[in-house]
């Protein structure tokens, strides 16, 4: 399965910089939902410091999480199951990214 | 079941037009769909500004852009308010400004003049005169510029109405100078200078490093305004970034600033009015909008970028206030709010309730660890927790409870 993922207004300074990331997930027998992405983003993706994008089982706070250009909030958050070609961005709010 | 899915279907929907599927939710339960949220975001700026009656037709107004988002989506709103039909349209002269901080935080030369280069082509486009500002330029500024020049004598509120009945009659083109040039802008000579550096270098803490920082670019931008005959100079704080600052502004003991550091206009140097018309827009609505109406920003690191929770009082604030409101959807209103209540308490009241008020966010941070410190009483405690509990009981109140809906409230 694959999606392209992104981060914006400073949280790309933790993926070496790097704002697009086009992924393809690993399959699995059970769909992907956010929460197993976050863990799989931890491990594969973040290039340091993750307790800056990661807390407990969700991101930190002050980071938006957008679903194909829709708030996370309306999808069910870290229990939306992803589709193939979902599109997600990851956008820093806070000060100095 | 199919009743149910029904629900479900009907709860996505957009609370303005009740047609197009949601985008976003901006206060708890409040979604909005694509178009409805940028006809709200987009009337909130031009209802704000209308409402304050501070900024008068063909007036020149110095833009300060720092290239994040907040500032971009500033320059967005003043670029959509311009291009609109005459009944709306904004009538004032806009410049930018913008800082360039790299000696700051250490960058190279060509590491600034990309930076630089980047935010040019931003600033290029939208046609308005632009000025880019090493920071090394504030060590050179005279000392007069932090003296309150005397202020345009006081002009009564009937002056604004007709002011805009006089602009509307001559159709504005009068007052309008016409189109200029956009302002040939080379990228300003950087001089490897390590004054700047030295004495940033001399500041122990992050905490007074960023309050540096912030005094040096108000110097700097307040004296652009002056010398290139700017009268008023816009912010693009935030709802979010000016509940941080205010309570941070507690805890630092700039309580007697605090009207002025965080109200809609600060007119402590008489002649240069500050202006925010940002305050009113939280970080979140922010993002969305620039994600989705494709506002470019530039990201530049700042002192604070990548560090720890506890390394200053900006950012342990800033932890605090995006935690709280990450579970109480209005902590940032709530805040907000406390502004008016904060501007009547005597200053050592509140100097004292800064020293509580550090002490509670450390404690209600469980990642934080913290000594108590000896100066605080027991009596002082009690009262920080009490501020506390205020913004918390006052966060978990339904929004409708406490506020009008913003930007609604006026014509």
């Amino acid at each position: 399965m694959s999606s392209p993922l992104r981060g914006d207004g400073g949280a790309e300074l933790l993926f070496n910089g790097v704002k697009k990331h086009p992924v393809t997930l690993p399959s699995q027998s059970e769909p992907w939902d956010m929460k197993q992405l976050l863990v799989w983003i931890q491990r594969n993706l973040l290039k340091e410091r993750p307790e800056l994008f990661v807390q407990g089982d969700s991101v930190r706070p002050g980071i938006l999480v957008l679903i194909n250009d829709a708030d996370w909030e309306l999808m069910g958050e870290l229990d939306y199951q992803l589709q193939d070609q979902d599109n997600v961005v990851f956008i820093s709010t806070l000060h100095g990214g | 079941m199919a009743a149910l899915l029904l629900f479900i279907s009907v709860s996505k929907k957009c609370v303005k037009c009740k047609e197009a599927p949601a985008a976003l939710v901006i206060r708890a339960g409040d979604a909005y769909c694509r178009l409805c949220f940028k006809d709200f975001f987009v009337h909130k700026f031009k209802a704000v500004l209308g409402k304050n009656r501070i900024i008068f037709p063909g007036e020149k107004v110095l833009l300060a852009v720092s290239g994040g988002p907040s500032s971009c989506s500033m320059l967005r709103q003043v670029q959509e308010g311009l291009s609109q039909k005459a009944n709306k349209k904004l009538r004032f002269v806009p410049g930018i400004a913008y800082i360039d901080e790299g000696a700051a935080i250490g960058q190279s030369v060509e590491e600034r003049q990309r930076t630089v280069a980047e935010l040019q082509a931003v600033f290029q486009a939208t046609g308005f005169p632009f000025y880019i500002l090493p920071l090394e330029q504030v060590l050179d500024l005279p000392a007069s510029v932090v003296a309150t020049n005397p202020s345009p004598s006081e002009q009564p509120a009937s002056a604004y109405k007709a002011a805009v009945g006089h602009f509307v009659e001559t159709d504005g083109s009068n007052n309008f100078p016409t189109p200029q040039e956009p302002k040939k802008m080379l990228l300003p000579h950087v001089q490897e200078s390590h004054t700047l550096q030295q004495l940033l270098g001399s500041v122990k803490t992050l905490t007074a490093r960023e309050e540096l920082l912030n005094t040096l670019r108000q110097h700097l931008l307040v004296h652009t305004a002056r010398t290139e005959g700017y009268s008023k100079l816009m912010l693009g704080d935030s709802c979010t970034r000016l509940a941080v600052k205010l309570l941070t502004s507690i805890s630092l003991g700039r309580g007697a600033q605090l009207a002025q550091d965080t109200g809609f206009s600060d007119s402590r140097y008489g002649d240069i009015i500050l202006v925010r018309p940002m305050r009113d827009y939280s970080a979140k609505e922010i993002a969305y909008y620039n994600h989705l109406f494709t506002v470019p920003s530039v990201v530049i690191p700042s002192v604070d970028t990548k560090t720890v929770d506890k390394a200053s009082i900006q950012r342990l604030t800033e932890s605090f206030v995006t935690k709280l409101q990450a579970d109480f959807p209005s902590t940032v209103s709530t805040i907000y709010r406390l502004q008016l209540h904060t501007c009547f308490m005597h200053i050592s009241t509140l100097n004292i309730l800064g020293t509580c008020v550090l002490q509670v966010f450390s404690a209600s941070c469980p990642s934080l660890t913290v000594k108590p410190s000896t100066c605080v009483t027991q009596d002082q405690r009690e009262a920080a927790e009490c501020m506390y509990e205020m913004v918390r009981s006052r966060a978990l109140r339904p929004m409708s409870a406490v506020s009008v809906q913003p930007g609604y409230c006026c014509g």
